[in-house]
């Protein structure tokens, strides 16, 4: 159940993500060729500021995007409501965010 | 789900289907991230049970696993990029063109990505 | 699916909030019939006690609206040739609206919510002020003018997936009229308008499924409406406006 301040936040970070969406499919169009390796991955990715900032801002958008969206249905179809429904949109966006957040650090600078 | 007893005949029209699948892949999409996060972090922990993981994603079946997910995730995408059209637009796009245009796309995109994969 | 007996089975969900039940009757099969002609022989031929409405029966008013086959119509515009399956035609109360008996529902919650979307005009002038002149040609007017023609028969509320899981959305209907009014040079409550379709029950909890469109007997577009609707208050939103 949406007002005007969430349906913006939802479709802001949808106009975000379309870009960083088509970019990650291509980047995992040329990765897969000839299989993949936890070595392959961190050789791209491991102490880049770019990969870092692309993947970074994927992670925050998503957080967003998916925990209001998941809000929606939480309430449309499983008749979440009042303090439960925003203990859970919040939870939900804090726990993809940390995860989220980890899995960028993971193979970028840790 | 109470809520989901939807009769055929008023909610099967094209845009309620639009609506169907980009909800489903929604739900979909934020049920995966979490393990997709999950794994993706053993590169920092355990990067020897990373590569058993990515061993496993060279079989035919997870090959068709990952095209589903690029599947939804471009069913997702598209169908919401057609949503904001319809908002924000100032001209009156044919909805039902512009939905069968998305779930080609989708095709389209998902399709590449398979034949790459396989 | 020839009827040998010449007649059509029709199912009918009666009964109150509380409990209700299906009731089956056979009605006999004429040339020309709408499904309101077979709800009316059931009350004055089989069971009086049956609790229906209408009033123009011939399209104008939706006093007749009814859930046929699991589709909101106006019954009196339906004809049977078009619904009948296998014989037999299904009629139940319209969608999302309290059952009173029968197939009468409770058109309250419909009306609080055109209310509730300020779907009500804001006048400023007196008699004393000059006329506001409306300029029938301007791009305004006229996307007011193709929502002006509701006659609030609530068949897109019935049909409408949002209102039926959300149960604090204003619905197609009075988002329509709103929407008619922001357009309206004489209307004065474009600001209250604005409020009104931003919180919680409002344009923003539309997923432009377009039920609300496809059945409308009026060939009206609330879909398109409120999304003329979040256009506005999105500007608004940047504007610095109600942010909820």
């Amino acid at each position: 159940m949406l007002n005007l301040r969430l349906y913006m936040l939802q479709r802001i970070t949808a106009l975000l993500m379309a870009p960083l969406v088509l970019g990650h499919i291509a980047v995992m169009i040329y990765a897969i060729q000839g299989g993949l390796t936890a070595a392959e991955i961190l050789g791209r990715t491991k102490g880049s500021v770019a990969w870092f900032a692309f993947y970074g801002l994927f992670v925050v958008a998503i957080s967003i995007h998916g925990a209001i969206g998941m809000r929606v249905v939480m309430y449309e179809w499983a008749g979440f409501k009042g303090k439960w429904l925003e203990a859970f949109t919040y939870s939900l966006g804090f726990f993809l965010l940390i995860i989220g957040a980890r899995a960028v650090w993971a193979v970028t600078f840790a | 789900m109470k809520h989901l007893n939807t009769s055929k005949t008023s909610k099967a029209h094209p845009l309620w289907l639009s609506h169907i699948l980009h909800r489903l892949s929604g739900i979909g999409l934020s049920l995966f991230l979490p393990f997709h996060f999950l794994i993706l972090a053993l590169a920092m922990t355990n990067p020897d049970r990373l590569d058993q993981f990515l061993q496993i994603t060279e079989s035919p079946a997870v090959k068709f696993a990952e095209f589903g997910l690029v599947f939804l995730l471009a069913i997702h995408m598209f169908g919401g990029l057609r949503l904001m059209a319809l908002e924000w637009l100032p001209w009156r796009p044919a909805q039902k063109t512009l939905a069968a245009f998305a779930v080609s796309m989708s095709f389209f995109i998902a399709g590449i990505f398979f034949l790459k994969a396989i | 699916m020839s009827d040998t007996n010449n007649k059509v089975i029709v199912k009918i969900q009666r009964g109150t909030a509380e409990k209700q039940e299906i009731a089956s009757f056979d009605v006999p099969l004429h040339s020309n019939q709408t499904v309101l002609d077979l709800v009316s022989w059931v009350q004055q031929n089989e069971d009086p006690t049956l609790s229906y409405r209408f009033a123009c029966r011939v399209g104008m008013c939706g006093s007749c609206a009814m859930m046929v086959n699991g589709v909101p119509r106006w019954t009196c515009r339906t004809h049977i040739s078009k619904v009948l399956h296998r014989g037999e035609i299904t009629i139940a109360p319209l969608q999302n609206l309290p059952v009173i008996k029968d197939l009468a529902v409770d058109m309250d919650p419909f009306f609080d919510k055109w209310i509730a979307a300020e779907g009500v005009h804001h006048s400023g002038r007196t008699r004393d002020d000059d006329i506001e002149m409306v300029d029938e040609t301007s791009a305004s007017r006229l996307e007011a003018n193709s929502g002006i023609e509701c006659i609030n028969c609530s068949v897109c509320y019935a049909a409408c997936d949002t209102v039926r899981n959300n149960p604090d959305f204003l619905g197609p209907a009075a988002l329509q009229r709103a929407w008619t009014l922001l357009n309206d040079v004489k209307d004065e409550g474009r600001q209250r308008i604005l409020d009104a379709v931003s919180g919680k029950g409002g344009c923003h909890n539309c997923h432009s499924i377009g039920s609300c469109t496809a059945f409308c007997p009026n060939e009206l577009d609330p879909m398109s409406a409120i999304a003329g609707l979040k256009r506005e208050t999105a500007k608004h939103f940047w504007q610095g406006g109600k942010s909820c």
